[in-house]
């Protein structure tokens, strides 16, 4: 199935959740914010928030320095 | 003073402060003499004497425009983390008469800060929000500033800053970031104004302010992370951190509009 992350299109399995697809990405849970269809998931739900065809994919990764 | 034709700013200063040694004429310092129209503003300043809180107000509608000091004085910026990014934000806000500002920090002020955050070296040791709270009621004493010693966490983002129009996401660690940013979102309803991507000092231009979710604005090139041989430093630092209150100025005013 493909869904859209940050407005590109994007193939994933078809049992893919935020966290494996963070873990595709190879990016740290702990530094980025996921919005899925303009809701903000928790940290806490990205184990349990199943993708699904179309869906789309907001995700900001934060880099250190302040 | 009722206008008459011919009124010039000799006339005035000699009427109302002969003392004065410097003229604002509509924002602007003159030094000749100019005829005035009715409308003008016009401010005498004495040198060295501290303007007081009518007189601020005055100069700064002067300066910024009666539309920019209405839909700031009247509005809260939350700042969370005073150090290179928010130290310079807030005094960014509190130049334009942002009427309050509620800026949370747990840290000192250490040696190493010195090198791009709004601390004085006699300040080193001084709780951060202590140390910026009384440099800007050195730039304005007119504005209220609550301050927040405290670690921010997901636990107290939503009471620190529940009274803020805009918030600015000021920290060093990505983590916090991520944290702040999403807990934000989620529970408060202000936009939200943070910053990744910022060391170094190649490609500045790359510095740029996105908008990647509804109340969610990203400063930074999003890939320049902080890390050793890649330090922050006070030029690109002072950049996005600007770009974090220039963004803050156009969200207050869309809101005022």
């Amino acid at each position: 199935m493909t869904v859209q992350l940050n407005g590109d299109t994007l193939t994933v399995a078809s049992d893919a959740t935020v966290t494996t697809l963070l873990e595709h990405l190879n990016v740290k849970q702990q530094r980025v914010v996921v919005e899925l269809n303009r809701r903000i998931i928790a940290k806490s739900d990205y184990a349990d928030t199943a993708l699904t065809d179309g869906d789309a994919l907001e995700i900001i990764q934060f880099v250190p320095g302040g | 003073m009722a206008w008459k034709p011919g009124l010039n700013l000799a006339a005035l200063r000699a009427r109302f402060k002969p003392e004065a040694d410097i003229t604002v004429y509509n924002g602007f310092p003159v030094s000749g003499d100019v005829d005035v129209e009715p409308g003008d503003r016009i401010y005498l300043i004495r040198r060295g004497e501290i303007p007081d809180a009518d007189e601020m107000r005055r100069v700064m509608i002067a300066r910024h425009s009666p539309d920019v000091y209405d839909a700031v004085h009247a509005r809260t910026v939350g700042i969370a983390g005073a150090g290179g990014l928010g130290s310079a934000v807030a005094i960014a806000l509190a130049r334009l008469f942002v009427g309050r500002l509620i800026i949370a920090d747990f840290d000192v002020v250490e040696p190493s800060n010195l090198n791009r955050q709004q601390y004085f070296v006699n300040q080193v040791g001084m709780p951060k929000v202590e140390a910026l709270r009384s440099n800007l009621e050195k730039i304005n004493p007119y504005i209220r500033i609550d301050t927040v010693e405290e670690r921010v966490n997901g636990h107290n983002i939503a009471r620190i800053f529940k009274d803020c129009d805009v918030l600015a996401e000021c920290f060093d660690d990505p983590e916090a970031k991520s944290e702040l940013v999403e807990v934000a979102l989620s529970r408060l309803t202000a936009p939200i104004v943070a910053v990744s991507g910022i060391a170094g000092y190649s490609d500045i231009g790359k510095v740029v302010c996105r908008q990647p979710m509804n109340r969610l604005y990203v400063i930074g090139d999003g890939e320049s992370a902080a890390c050793a041989g890649h330090g922050l430093m006070a030029p690109k630092v002072g950049v996005a951190a600007h770009l974090q209150a220039n963004k803050i100025l156009e969200l207050l005013l869309e809101r005022a509009r």
